[in-house]
């Protein structure tokens, strides 16, 4: 529709008062914001121990002495095991969700398997699974099975990951509506492909954000496998304290873990917002 | 009689989706409209005539780009009110019913009163179960909306909206999504409404009914009001041929 529309005077007048209203929310939320992190910052440095703080957790010359070794550290473990973990948790936690939704009796057994290992591996404490694969399997002596801390200490990961993850993935699938599932079978789709193309899209979509916080949890947990003595970013971090009686570089491998994890969330945030914007008209 | 709701060059547009640098897509121009209390006014057109997005602009659903909706002598389109002050005041029913389904019928209903409204529990029950009951859905008010029919959820769906007492009640197709014997039922309801004197505004197909309830009727067309007249005038002898075209299609 062509029309030649001019804003009225009044819409004006009230587009004028909304620009007004907005500068004036924006000053608040400027003035909050500057008042009440400078009283923050101003209570931490005014402290009494803030000199000793600063030189045993804040020292500039150990972060920058420790950084090459924590950095190739970060990206041989912490990263690389992320990224492989991560695509094998995925997979399993689909896996097993979709397992306990299934009803065909023969899959009776794989349905306890399912049941079981989530209460398994959600309950037990990470760090013993790490420790428990790091060093009790090639203590059992297996051949064929490989020694390599890097795959046995990812697979422990994997494993207890994968448990919270299916949870979280089974919540998604029990809140799509069943009329969703009515009309995929109405189409005569089997059971199996009205889950694959109907139900887990839509799943998965509306647990993106419980998603994406097991999988910045995840990446902090990479440096539980320094446990069994695999030299992780932390762990080089640490190491380098004992040594120096300077944990600076601690500091500076959480801020690594910080900072790589700030991309998948806002990545992800963007993902989301495009699908909302193009399922519902509006975002 | 004093208008309860009046609307004056009311424009609402869609900022265009996709691809390009295209102009925005215009759903709503021009529009002027005066109710007065006790008023029942039917909104007819095709789909994507700009029925629905009418009705949510005048309860603040949707921001609009131009014009001016008073409602009760207050202008309501000013962006420093309170858009829950009008919506307190205004009832609101959808095509697609939009009953909560995690509460009952009964808490569906309990919900606006008491904790909007602040009525006691006690009163705001009493009210939804003498409505639920004179609809006819008094053996359902524990249960969840989604164990009820079409029919039920949308006669839910108006005692929802009824609850608060409000003083004007807009309806957007809701018998759209019904069958002819279901739809019969809920028109029930909106007759006997009408024949109260609650004042509606009401997005409808159904053309005897409209014909039959309204006290005046608007022809919409491509985002405009193109005739508005009282039924027997507006439905016998329009004026405009894109009246006479929609209603020889429809009837």
């Amino acid at each position: 529709m062509t029309d030649a529309w001019a804003p009225s005077a009044r819409q004006l007048e009230r587009a004028s008062v909304e620009r007004r209203r907005r500068r004036q929310r924006a000053l608040v939320a400027a003035a909050v914001t500057v008042v009440v992190f400078a009283v923050a910052i101003v209570g931490t440095l005014s402290s009494p121990g803030w000199q000793r703080v600063q030189e045993t957790f804040f020292s500039w010359h150990h972060m920058r002495a420790a950084l090459p070794d924590i950095w190739r550290a970060f990206w041989k473990y912490n990263v690389t095991m992320f990224l492989v973990a991560e695509p094998l948790i995925l997979a399993v936690g689909i896996a097993v969700a979709v397992t306990r939704h299934t009803v065909s009796p023969w899959l009776t057994p794989l349905r306890i398997v399912a049941v079981a290992y989530t209460d398994l591996f959600r309950g037990l404490p990470t760090i013993l699974v790490v420790t428990l694969f790091g060093l009790g399997i090639p203590a059992l002596q297996l051949t064929g099975v490989t020694n390599s801390l890097f795959w046995l200490t990812l697979v422990a990961l994997v494993l207890c990951y994968g448990a919270y993850v299916a949870e979280v993935i089974r919540a998604g699938i029990d809140s799509v509506h069943p009329t969703q599932r009515a009309s995929a079978e109405a189409l005569a789709l089997s059971r199996g492909q009205a889950m694959w193309h109907v139900i887990l899209p839509q799943a998965l979509r509306r647990v993106v954000p419980p998603l994406v916080n097991d999988f910045v949890s995840l990446q902090k947990d990479t440096a539980l496998v320094g446990v069994v003595g695999v030299f992780e970013a932390l762990k080089v971090a640490s190491d380098y304290g004992n040594y120096h009686f300077n944990y600076s570089p601690m500091v500076l491998a959480g801020v690594f873990f910080v900072v790589i994890t700030v991309p998948i969330a806002r990545l992800t945030d963007w993902l989301s917002a495009r699908a909302r914007r193009r399922e519902w008209g509006r975002g | 009689m004093s208008a309860l709701l009046e609307v004056a060059g009311l424009r609402k547009s869609y900022p265009s989706t996709g691809s390009g640098r295209r102009a925005d897509r215009v759903v709503l121009a021009d529009i002027d409209l005066s109710i007065a209390p006790h008023d029942v006014v039917c909104l007819i057109g095709a789909s994507g005539s700009g029925k629905s997005t009418l009705l949510r602009c005048l309860n603040l659903l949707e921001p609009i780009d131009d014009g001016v909706i008073t409602f009760d002598g207050r202008e309501i389109s000013d962006p420093l009110v309170d858009p829950r002050d009008v919506r307190r005041e205004i009832g609101m029913v959808f095509q697609a019913y939009n009953l909560f389904p995690h509460l009952t019928v009964l808490e569906n209903c309990l919900l606006a009163p008491v904790k909007v409204h602040g009525m006691a529990k006690a009163e705001a029950r009493d009210r939804a179960e003498q409505l639920l009951d004179r609809f006819g859905l008094g053996a359902h008010a524990s249960a969840h909306p989604d164990s009820l029919s079409g029919g039920q959820q949308q006669r839910a769906a108006l005692v929802r909206a009824l609850c608060t007492r409000p003083r004007l009640l807009l309806l957007d197709e809701i018998t759209a999504a019904l069958d002819p014997i279901l739809v019969g039922e809920v028109l029930e309801i909106v007759r006997a409404e009408a024949a109260a004197g609650m004042t509606m505004i009401l997005a409808t197909h159904e053309m005897a009914f409209a014909r039959e309830v309204a006290t005046s009727v608007c022809f919409l067309d491509g985002g405009r009001i193109l005739e508005q007249g009282p039924p027997e005038q507006l439905f016998t002898a329009p004026r405009e041929e894109r009246t006479r075209e929609f209603l020889a299609r429809v009837l």
